[in-house]
């Protein structure tokens, strides 16, 4: 079938088995290989993307489901050459280690602080939130500590609902 | 090539799934897709997904309704499922993960009916009846008659399911729901459960009680319904964890042993009453 889509702002289309993975659909049809396989079964969360400004495994959306739908991509968060806050804290926080979660990550952490789901939160709550909203996004490296910090010290930078320092 | 087709409403969704019953019915696709590449391609896709007659969750005329295409992000996020149905917003922020949740949906739990899956105990114990259509017309089925064996249900080839009603609990009846798993973000459940306990003081005057993983389906305990009724809760807990040990078939496998099963099983519903004794105290 021919999918149209919206893939980080951008309209794209793709002639494809509406069976196939978006993950496949995402990585092998538009090259854009930032979003990583983990487990291919929903339990490790590094081919998070967001679609219609939720967060889901990519592993299990069917490319037939894109259809007309919006999509932003790991690739899809820096905004004119600028790393988006969460990206940048990943970085200066030492929140990345072997690097095949950080895209889900990034992605999963980017949607907590843009949509403001830690905001007006004290530090120990928030920390709490976000070990519950990246629950799903599993990291073998660094223990998550860190990866914890950096949302933290994103969320810090960027005022709630502003998409922001992109 | 795969089919596909996205419905723009339900009397086409029930036309299609009339005229090819052999076409996977897609919604959240969190089960159906796992492992994807590995799985032959379906024949035809109906996707359901985001259906709009199908999502909402409507609180009117003392129940609330879910509609299948519901995601579970959606239930635990409704101010009055959270106040009113109480275990199963609890139960909805326990399935799988956030990526999972904002795509699982209630009508997946129910037409997999997986002897695991997290919210189907919950429907059980709250006295869930289930609303499905065809283009033949409308019928409900009360959910303890649903499941007919390891992932089998009512459901006839042509049918689709449309949304769940759930009474609200009476002001005397309390529930509850816990799941006892490795983690408590998306490890499948050892063993879950719910109950809805209706109380006279601290005198048990009727118990709906549900577990989950200890059998090939999400099953009533009815000896333990029945052992609890006209006890008081410190006695209904001790009535409670003598009954559940026969009245219940779990297995091993690679997520728990059968002995543990049981052994859980039993605190469990023990808990839920001596959990109601310091709520039943206020």
């Amino acid at each position: 079938m021919k999918l149209a889509f919206e893939v980080n702002g951008e309209r794209r289309t793709v002639e494809t088995s509406p069976w196939k993975r978006l993950l496949d659909v995402l990585r092998e049809d538009l090259r854009l290989t930032g979003t990583k396989e983990g487990c291919g079964e929903g339990e490790c969360g590094a081919c998070t993307v967001e679609l219609d400004g939720e967060v889901v495994n990519s592993c299990l959306v069917a490319a037939g489901q894109c259809d007309g739908r919006r999509i932003v991509t790991v690739e899809g968060l820096a905004r004119g050459g600028v790393l988006h806050a969460v990206q940048r804290q990943l970085v200066a926080c030492g929140g990345a280690q072997c690097g095949i979660c950080t895209p889900g990550i990034a992605v999963c952490a980017a949607h907590v602080v843009d949509r403001g789901l830690i905001a007006g939160c004290d530090d120990a709550t928030a920390r709490a939130k976000i070990r519950d909203l990246l629950a799903g996004n599993i990291c073998r490296c660094t223990g998550y500590q860190l990866i914890v910090d950096a949302v933290i010290a994103a969320a810090r930078e960027v005022a709630p609902g502003t998409e922001g320092a992109r | 090539m795969t089919a596909y087709l996205r419905p723009r409403d339900l009397d086409e969704a029930l036309a299609a799934r009339a005229a090819h019953p052999d076409w996977m019915v897609l919604a959240g696709a969190t089960d159906l897709m796992v492992n994807a590449n590995h799985r032959a391609a379906p024949t035809g896709i109906l996707d359901l997904w985001r259906l709009a007659p199908i999502c909402f969750v409507r609180a009117a005329d003392g129940e609330i309704a879910i509609g299948a295409g519901a995601t579970w992000l959606e239930v635990e996020r409704d101010a009055a499922v959270c106040t009113h149905l109480a275990p199963l917003a609890a139960a909805a922020r326990e399935i799988g993960a956030l990526q999972i949740q904002a795509r699982a949906t209630l009508g997946g739990n129910v037409g997999t009916s997986s002897p695991v899956g997290d919210s189907l105990p919950v429907l059980l114990a709250l006295d869930a009846e289930l609303e499905v259509a065809s283009v033949r017309g409308r019928r409900r089925v009360p959910y303890r008659e649903w499941c007919t064996g390891y992932r089998t249900t009512r459901l006839a080839a042509d049918e689709l399911i449309v949304a769940a009603h759930l009474p609200l609990p009476g002001p005397t009846t309390r529930t509850v729901w816990r799941k006892v798993g490795t983690r408590r973000a998306q490890s499948i459940s050892k063993v879950m459960g719910a109950a809805a306990i209706t109380l006279d003081g601290d005198v048990v005057i009727d118990a709906r009680v549900a577990l989950g993983a200890i059998a090939d389906r999400p099953v009533r305990i009815a000896a333990v319904e029945a052992a609890v009724r006209g006890q008081r809760l410190a006695d209904a807990a001790h009535a409670a964890r003598a009954a559940v040990g026969p009245a219940i078939q779990p297995i091993d496998d690679v997520r728990s042993t059968a002995s543990y099963r049981r052994e859980v099983a039993e605190n469990l519903v023990a808990r839920f009453f001596h959990g109601m004794m310091q709520r039943a105290d206020r």
